[in-house]
């Protein structure tokens, strides 16, 4: 393993911001693994860094195939994690929004442009992204509809679902997307926690992105095969709405398969305690994501439901 | 008459609701042309309030020269502008990258869908933006040029200094200028001042065009001023400057100044050390249209804009 500082900002009043790589094998660009690019995403850089455990462990075992080079980087924006906040401490920009940045540009835009210009070349790319919306879910691989997806590269991480969406204009900044567009295939995978630490999804994570790496060729390791993902178009996902504002009382989980007409949450007055409103399921499926927030505003996606699939 | 936008209950005992005064002529037939004024899409940007209270004022004092339909927006983002905040509170969003929305979305998307269906079928929206709290404008308006052609007829006669028409990015197309204009509401971007203040000479200022604007559509009978005539230029007449070292911004020169390529418009200041980290300079002779207003800078941080050409 080689540690090295992939991007470097100088600062008046704190400690400079050093971005690091940590670098596996020898050889051709493979893969390259981005974690928290948002200062709220401590589950992303958890997951990294026991990548980097796990892989600096193989790699002394011998693992690498040789000719393959696997770059890490944990986290690129730990001044917003340091001091709790999600964007770029000073002007509230967001990294993920600049790219594929420019170096004469403003600071965001530079610290993007000095990552990209890492982690470009590489054949594939995983990111850990969060979702703005606080919530949980299914852990899974996302990809932009971009005309340069593969949905069957995305099934060999073995996570239970893939999901493909096309993406907006506000997406066209993201490093996934970028990615893409410069010829590395991109792929963003979700564990179900963000500012908090999940173990259970963070070891599926680490282990789906080993699984991956075998079945690339890029390691030498024997893993369980995991999931045949069934794949989901982002249109398949169908919102459920909370119609009332208040206390919100979940009562289903991520995963769980429900009924039409199951009750999923109750809304409760927030003063007075009563239930002001039951949010049933509109149709039968499994639940794809939940709302993990205690409040809830009125029109609040609550859960999204994958239509008509059964467990 | 104020009327409700949009209203989303909120957790506790209170309800998000976008607002709008309409003003029309007594017994209205509704056969004259509409116009929307509309700000506070970023919390923290407030030059847009005083327009809209001194253009609200300024019609009700001439009741009967108004023929058309006057319709106010004070706040697009109400709970931002209460908690000094730039985005959506809740949502860390930039409420202008997520139009045209989603009557199925999420809160923030259903929220913009609304107010593109409020606003659909206006004859000219005017969005006004106020910087940010790091840097300055002078009054100006931005549009791409995809869209020049529709706007510019309006622009240079809104009594704004500048006009830029800057190239298309696929990211803006998700604002809500963008959204308007795709559904045939023209609409012009102006930017003027900065963030958390207001400047009520530019607020005037930019009253006085729009009066010149609605007058030339029909909506305004009473008097109104000659405009300005706005500089226009595109992309290749803007120079840049940005920081390459963080520390405190000291400015030599003032905003709207005329500078000759390589004069300094600043030092970078290291209070800690006594020493000064970068000087910066003018990348071509023009007017600096953008200063940098907040000093703490890091490296990448804008320090100015240079419009090139001689404006002595």
């Amino acid at each position: 393993m080689r540690k090295e500082i992939i991007y470097q900002m100088g600062n008046t009043y704190r400690d400079d911001l050093n971005v690091y790589g940590y670098y596996f094998g020898k050889g051709e660009k493979s893969a390259c693994i981005v974690g928290a690019m948002r200062g709220n995403e401590v589950q992303q850089m958890y997951v990294c860094s026991q990548l980097v455990k796990t892989l600096k462990r193989l790699e002394e075992r011998g693992a690498f195939v040789s000719g393959n080079e696997v770059l890490v980087i944990p986290s690129v924006n730990h001044s917003s994690m340091n001091i709790g906040k999600r964007f770029w401490a000073v002007d509230n920009t967001d990294i993920n929004r600049m790219f594929p940045g420019y170096d004469q540009g403003e600071t965001t835009q530079r610290i993007a442009a000095g990552v990209f210009d890492v982690v470009q070349h590489y054949s594939y790319g995983i990111q850990f992204p969060s979702f703005y919306m606080p919530g949980d879910f299914i852990p899974h691989v996302r990809m932009m509809e971009t005309g340069f997806q593969n949905p069957s590269l995305a099934n060999l991480f073995g996570l239970p679902y893939v999901v493909i969406r096309k993406p907006k204009p506000v997406d066209t900044t993201t490093l996934n997307y970028n990615w893409q567009i410069w010829d590395t295939s991109a792929f963003s995978i979700y564990t179900n926690a963000t500012d908090r630490i999940d173990e259970a999804s963070a070891k599926q994570a680490v282990a789906s992105v080993l699984r991956f790496l075998v079945r690339m060729g890029i390691l030498r390791y024997t893993s369980h095969s995991g999931y045949i993902a069934t794949v989901l178009h982002e249109e398949d996902l169908r919102n459920v709405k909370s119609d009332a504002a208040g206390i919100c009382r979940r009562l289903a989980e991520p995963g769980e398969e429900v009924q039409r007409g199951d009750v999923l949450a109750e809304v409760l007055d927030p003063l007075e305690g009563e239930v002001i409103s039951r949010i049933l399921s509109p149709a039968g499926g499994i639940l794809f994501f939940a709302h993990n927030g205690p409040l809830v505003m009125e029109g609040t996606i609550v859960f999204k439901i994958i239509k008509r699939l059964h467990q | 008459m104020v009327k409700t936008v949009v209203s989303v209950g909120l957790p506790v005992d209170e309800r998000l609701q976008i607002r709008k005064q309409v003003i029309e002529p007594e017994g209205y037939d509704g056969k004259g042309k509409r116009i929307c004024i509309v700000t506070g899409t970023h919390g923290d940007e407030l030059e847009g309030q005083y327009v809209c209270y001194e253009l609200g004022r300024r019609v009700r004092e001439q009741p009967e020269c108004l023929r058309g339909s006057v319709e106010i927006y004070p706040s697009l983002n109400p709970l931002g502008m209460d908690s000094i905040t730039r985005g959506i509170p809740m949502f860390d969003l930039d409420m202008n990258r997520i139009f045209p929305g989603s009557e199925e979305g999420p809160v923030p998307e259903y929220v913009a869908s609304r107010i593109i269906k409020d606003i659909e079928g206006a004859d000219l929206c005017i969005d006004i933006h106020a910087s940010n709290i790091f840097l300055r404008e002078i009054p100006q308006v931005r549009m791409s040029e995809m869209t020049a052609q529709n706007l510019l007829p309006f622009a240079r006669r809104l009594n704004i200094d500048y006009v830029w028409v800057h190239g298309a990015a696929t990211v803006l197309e998700a604002t809500l200028a963008h959204s308007l204009n795709t559904i045939g509401v023209p609409t012009l971007v102006v930017e003027m001042g900065v963030g958390m203040r207001i400047t009520t000479e530019y607020g005037c200022q930019l009253v006085d065009g729009i009066f010149c604007v609605m007058k030339d559509m029909g909506i305004w009978t009473g008097e109104t001023i000659e405009p300005k005539k706005p500089i226009i230029s595109t992309d290749g007449q803007v120079g840049f400057v940005n920081a390459n070292h963080s520390g405190i911004f000291i400015p030599q020169v003032d905003h709207w100044d005329s500078i000759h390529q390589g004069e300094v418009i600043g030092e970078i200041l290291n209070p800690l050390e006594g020493k000064v980290e970068e000087v910066l300079h003018a990348p071509c002779d023009g007017m600096v249209f953008t200063l940098r207003e907040y000093p703490i800078v890091n490296s990448g941080s804008l320090i100015a804009r240079v419009l090139g050409g001689d404006y002595h």
